[in-house]
């Protein structure tokens, strides 16, 4: 809502000085979000003034065609004479009054006028066109005023160009903001001074004679008010103080009768429709569309009618679509002349709508047409419906006063009978939310300033304005007195809350994992979840693949990317090659969050009543409804692991790197991860690590990490040996161990023994490793693979492992027998299993 | 007087007359201090210690002498080989120290080269704020609550009084989810805010609660310098009995004042949400100017544009039909809530001038951010 300063100032007497700034700070803090002042003809320097064309010459030669003009300024350039002007614009004729800028003055934004050579002429100042003045943006030529104007006199009062605009974002709580009325209560609050209420006017009673209205749907419409105003001047056209007004509150006039009906619904913020009488067929009707029936609306669309949609009717069908736009079908015609008779023809009867229409019909309606006007923003927000008759005899009286209308004494009134809405409060309400003493009587004094009737002493009766259908319960009573005895003054308190338990296992797993990943070099990137399912067929998903399950999006941002991620690799890649594409190429990252997976059969989730918490079988199928959402951690490396440098050479980033960091993940899980071959897109199909952890017993799969698969990183334009890891947090968090056992420290020496294995190339290094370690039994302090050989020596498709072995007991120096026997033990179980034979022997 | 030797050894004695024993001493004494290095004083210390150096082949000779001039020579003799010892090992101890010197100087290498082999990673600043503010609600007693991204309407909206149809729904422009028959709408939306997180909690939890929700949330804003379709929240919830607004704003000063540093405040204004009543905007001090910039062009200040606070979020007192709605009474308790973007906080807290760079996962954007923030 723009609310002109100078238009508030009709309604409450600020004091003199008040800026508005003063007045933005006063509502701001009454709770109206004031986003902006704008200081209107800012820089404005005159001599700006009311000039008659005398006569035109018509330049020629020039790219457009340019018109060199002599104005009569009066005396206001001092000599008197005639101005000779330049000017570009056509819209004129001699004998039209302009405004017209002096040499000397400035315009807006610092444009100084001087006389000037242009097209081969002086131009002593510039015949001005509305934006030039900052009025609106309507470039169209240049502004003519009404005749009865005096070439001479000032035109910045006359435009009233000098003013302050208050933008206010009005909540949608506070329908009765977007109106001058209501801007102009909470200013009259705010400065606790009387207000001129601009809705009190002497309205004549509901009578027969009116308009025939039928109201077949009293819930969609409780109110339906028609005026009937006749003998309209086609040609009359509104006042530059009606189109200056509309202008600064950010409307563009357009004909009289329709921008009358604008300025009171500013003003009084009831929304109004003028009918031509003439282009109405019989009696005026509101009821449901029929499903399919069609209305062209003014903005030239033809709608197609749902059941729901609130119509207004004559006998030929719908009319408007109520509380939202009127029909191009009794549209008030714009004057034109008649290309017969040269008179000028156009609407000179016109029927006033001013109704009450259903918040929730007009919004769904308004939605479902994709159709948002001044209208239906106020129905929505809510609209005073006690306003309506005043709104109406406002509209009939600026008729009557600017188009030389008659208005009709019929007065047409259907009202659905409603009882004012009252809410009980205890006088302490507002107290016990604030945490402050207001006391009863300021309570009261408040509420009534808002409009409210209050009865009762330590219960209060309040009933409730009609502009404010907002307050409901009593905390929006109190909020009414917390805000008008100022937030500012809130004492500050600190409630102490019982003894917490901290963060959960399952937050502060969350929290290591990043850090542990962080302190091994990868840095952490927070990516979109949207994909497009291109990027699956491009990881070369199969068809079944779960990962193609998808949710969808009805409404994503854009067409390419309509699904959720159901792996993390696609953002986390996506940054990795963004990264590459801007310089750098030795990239570890990791990214920890959620992933969605559709079942393909979630039930719609069902709207719950909220009078009362839902049961719990409620809830689970609330639950029920949506997609599996686990926490997932993914890692992705490219480039250098280790760089090159002084120390030697880099180490290009490997497969065995993304396990690594799989094995990261899972260390601070408490998890020791089994690592297997695997064969998975979209890696690498020899060189793809499945990870698995122990739930319960069981192996399951939680993750996979290696190098990606050579066609994806072409696919993705991803560096060459790209390499990846994604585990699921959610499970490995069932895998974890819990508490750790603090291990024995022997101090008895070591023994170590280093062996070497051949073992077949396709023999797992895991497997060996679990074999050894079985076969040397307690003795074994740890084991650890320090070389892998392959050569001609070994034979074809042999391959060498070599191990070093420590023993050590916890309580005696082992002999060489001891040591010699476990040794044999390990090798013998790992020849057993994997037909290995120790190398040398 | 006992009477003299017959066996001594006239050849023998002669090593252990005192000038003798003088003479090698000082023979040795000289050698230990002319060796210029350790190989010269340890063919010294063989020469004039060894088993056949003279002192010690004089002390052998002490054996043979009567009893009475035993006690003599031997005293004369250990009194030798004690200095030449001693001077041995202080000359040892010298020519070692000269040696390390000489070596450690030799060993000495540039430290300024430069060693980042692994470079460091880091974590992304959003986490870290986030984890940063949710510390300072756990050290008074909070607990963090999580839900689902993908959310059921009636969490994300009814049950925080969104009426059906209201504008208020539309001011959060909604990312909805495609049902399982493409006809029929899912009821489900992504999470436009992490309320739904305070509604779980209240049906999850009896009275008293206080719990702070940190999470992603997403809007249908395209993404620019200011605006980001997924972002992140922080909501804090407190539900008890007899909580008031100037709780809400106790709460709200202890924040900043743990976040920004001491004399730090907030300021309320009244603002509408559906989900609590009175609700309010909450701006906090400026932390940069602390305010004295307000009118005063001559310390103009970019973090607040001269303002003197900046915004911060939304905030209210829990609307008891929320309350009722998750089943928890409103005639016994009240509550305050307040929630605000973690984006926006590391924006003016760290002059983040893009949100783009926050979204994009360049790593010289993240990297400097370390480990906590």
């Amino acid at each position: 809502m723009r609310v002109p300063l100078s238009w508030l100032r009709e309604y409450v007497d600020l004091p003199a000085g008040e800026t508005g700034r003063d007045v933005q700070a006063k509502l701001v803090a009454a709770g109206l979000e004031v986003e902006t002042v704008e200081q209107l003809g800012a820089g404005l320097k005159g001599p700006l003034v009311v000039g008659q064309v005398l006569a035109i010459e018509e330049l020629e030669g020039f790219k457009k065609p340019i018109r060199y003009c002599q104005v009569d300024v009066g005396r206001a350039n001092g000599t008197g004479e005639p101005q000779n002007i330049v000017c570009g614009a056509r819209n004129f004729r001699v004998g039209d009054k302009v405004v017209v800028v002096l040499p000397g003055a400035e315009l807006p934004g610092g444009f100084a006028i001087s006389a000037r050579k242009t097209y081969g002429k002086v131009s002593e100042g510039m015949i001005c066109s509305a934006s030039e003045l900052g009025m609106s943006d309507d470039h169209d030529g240049i502004i003519v005023l009404p005749p009865e104007h005096e070439a001479g006199s000032d035109a910045i009062e006359l435009l009233e160009l000098v003013d302050e605009v208050l933008d206010i974002a009005v909540t949608p709580d506070r329908g009765y903001c977007l109106s001058m009325r209501g801007i102009a209560r909470e200013t009259a609050i705010a400065y606790e001074l009387p207000l001129r209420d601009p809705a009190l006017l002497d309205v004549p009673a509901p009578n027969s004679h009116g308009y025939p209205v039928k109201v077949a749907d009293p819930i969609g419409c409780d109110r339906f008010t028609a005026r009937t105003v006749t003998g309209l001047d086609p040609e009359a056209h509104s006042p530059i103080w009606l189109q200056r007004r509309l202008q600064k509150a950010g409307m563009r006039p357009v004909s009289l009768a329709v921008d009358i009906t604008n300025y009171v619904m500013l003003e009084l913020g009831q929304p109004l429709h003028a009918y031509d009488r003439s282009r109405v067929n019989g009696a005026i009707g509101v009821r449901r569309a029929e499903p399919g029936e069609k209305l062209t609306t003014l903005d030239g669309t033809q709608r197609v009618l749902d059941g729901e949609d609130l119509v207004i009717t004559d006998e030929s069908g719908p009319i408007g679509l109520a509380g939202v736009m009127g029909g191009a079908n009794t549209e008030i015609a714009d004057a034109t002349a008649d290309p017969g008779t040269g008179q000028m023809v156009g609407t000179t009867e016109v029927v006033i709508e001013a109704a009450h229409f259903a918040p929730v019909s007009v919004a769904r309606t308004a939605r479902r047409h994709k159709l948002s006007s001044e209208a239906s923003r106020r129905f929505e927000r809510g609209v005073d419906p006690q306003a309506a008759s005043a709104a109406a005899q406002r509209t009939v009286d600026l008729l009557v006063l600017l188009a030389g209308g008659t208005a009709e004494v019929g007065v047409t009134e259907i009202i659905a009978p409603s009882a004012p809405h009252t809410i009980t409060l205890p006088a302490d309400h507002p107290d016990k939310v604030a945490g402050v003493h207001y006391g009863r009587e300021t309570v009261v004094r408040r509420l009534q300033q808002i409009g409210c009737d209050v009865y009762g002493a330590d219960d209060l009766t309040v009933t409730v304005p009609s502009w404010r259908p907002d307050l409901t319960d009593p905390n929006d009573l109190a909020e009414e007195v917390i805000r008008l005895e100022g937030y500012e003054n809130l004492p500050s308190t600190l409630p102490l809350p019982p003894a917490g338990r901290g963060l959960t296992e399952r937050q502060r797993l969350h929290r290591r994992v990043g850090r542990a990943l962080a302190g091994a070099g990868y840095v952490e990137a927070l990516n979109y979840p949207f994909i497009g399912e291109e990027v699956l067929d491009q990881f070369g998903l199969a068809a079944d693949d779960p990962r193609r399950d998808v949710v969808r999006l009805v409404n994503p941002l854009s067409d390419a990317e309509p699904a959720l991620r159901t792996t993390l690799l696609p953002g986390l890649l996506g940054a990795l090659r963004r990264n590459h594409g801007r310089g750098e190429h030795d990239l570890a990252l990791f990214e920890t969050g959620l992933v969605f997976r559709a079942t393909g059969d979630e039930p719609p989730a069902a709207v719950l009543p909220v009078d009362r918490r839902p049961t719990d079988e409620q809830i689970a199928a609330l639950d029920a409804a949506l997609p599996h959402q686990p926490r997932r951690a993914a890692a992705v490396l490219a480039g250098d692991r280790e760089q090159a440098g002084w120390w030697g050479q880099g180490t290009p980033v490997s497969w065995a790197d993304a396990v690594e960091a799989g094995r990261i993940v899972a260390r601070e899980a408490g998890v020791e991860l089994i690592v297997r071959q695997d064969q998975q897109d979209p890696w690498h199909p020899g060189r793809c690590a499945a990870l698995l952890a122990v739930v319960d017993g069981e192996e399951i799969l939680v993750g996979n990490a290696g190098e990606l698969h050579p066609r994806v990183t072409k696919a993705l334009g991803l560096p060459e040996r790209t390499c990846a890891m994604e585990i699921e947090l959610d499970r490995l968090e069932r895998a974890g161990t819990g508490r750790v056992e603090a291990p024995h420290v022997s101090t008895f020496p070591v023994a170590t023994q280093d062996i070497a294995l051949v073992v077949g190339a396709s023999v797992p290094a895991a497997e060996v490793e679990t074999a050894l370690r079985e076969g040397a039994g307690e003795l074994l302090e740890s084991l650890r693979l320090f070389d892998v050989f392959t050569g001609e020596q070994l034979g074809e498709g042999k391959k060498s492992l070599a191990y070093a072995l420590r023993f050590r007991a916890p309580d005696r120096t082992l002999t060489a027998e001891e040591i010699a026997a476990s040794r044999d033990a390990a090798v013998a179980v790992a020849a057993d299993r994997t037909g290995a034979t120790l190398r040398g022997a | 007087m006992s009477a003299p030797n017959k066996s001594y050894d006239p050849v023998e004695v002669e090593a252990l007359k005192p000038e003798e024993i003088a003479r090698r001493r000082d023979e040795a004494l000289a050698a230990i201090a002319a060796a210029g290095d350790l190989e010269a004083l340890r063919e010294v210390k063989v020469a004039h210690t060894g088993d056949r150096s003279p002192l010690a082949l004089a002390n052998r000779e002490i054996g043979a002498l009567p009893p009475h001039a035993k006690a003599d020579a031997g005293k004369r003799v250990g009194q030798a080989r004690g200095q030449v010892g001693q001077a041995l090992k202080a000359r040892q101890e010298e020519l070692e120290a000269e040696r390390d010197a000489r070596v450690l100087v030799e060993e000495a290498v540039d430290v300024t080269l430069p060693y980042d082999r692994v470079p460091a990673g880091a974590r992304h600043p959003i986490t870290t704020l986030s984890e940063r503010i949710e510390d300072v609600f756990v050290a008074m007693g909070y607990e963090v609550a999580e839900g689902p991204e993908v959310e059921a309407e009636w969490f994300n909206f009814d049950a925080l009084n969104f009426p059906p149809d209201h504008p208020a729904r539309e001011m959060q422009d909604t990312f909805f989810v495609r049902g399982a028959k493409d006809d029929e709408p899912s009821g489900v939306v992504l999470r436009t805010h992490t309320s739904p997180v305070q509604i779980r909690s209240m049906i999850d939890r009896e009275p008293p609660i206080y719990v702070i929700c940190p999470g992603r949330t997403f809007r249908t804003d395209e993404l620019d310098a200011t605006h980001t379709p997924v972002f992140h929240q922080v909501e804090l919830l407190a539900i008890d009995e007899g909580l008031t607004m100037a709780d809400l704003k106790g709460t709200l000063d202890h924040m900043v004042r743990a976040l920004f540093g001491e004399g730090m405040s907030t300021r309320l204004r009244p603002n509408f949400f559906p989900f609590t009543e009175p609700s309010a905007e909450m701006d906090m001090l400026c932390y940069v100017c602390r305010g004295e910039s307000v009118g005063n062009p001559d310390r103009p200040c970019r973090t607040c544009s001269s303002e003197g606070w900046i915004e911060l979020g939304g905030c209210g007192m829990v609307n008891p039909r929320v309350l009722v709605a998750c089943g928890v009474d409103p005639e016994k308790y009240s509550g305050f809530a307040f929630g605000f973007g973690i984006e926006r906080m590391l924006m003016f807290r760290h002059n983040v001038e893009d949100m783009r760079d926050m979204v994009e996962g360049d790593v010289r954007f993240t990297r400097p951010f370390g480990m906590e923030i």
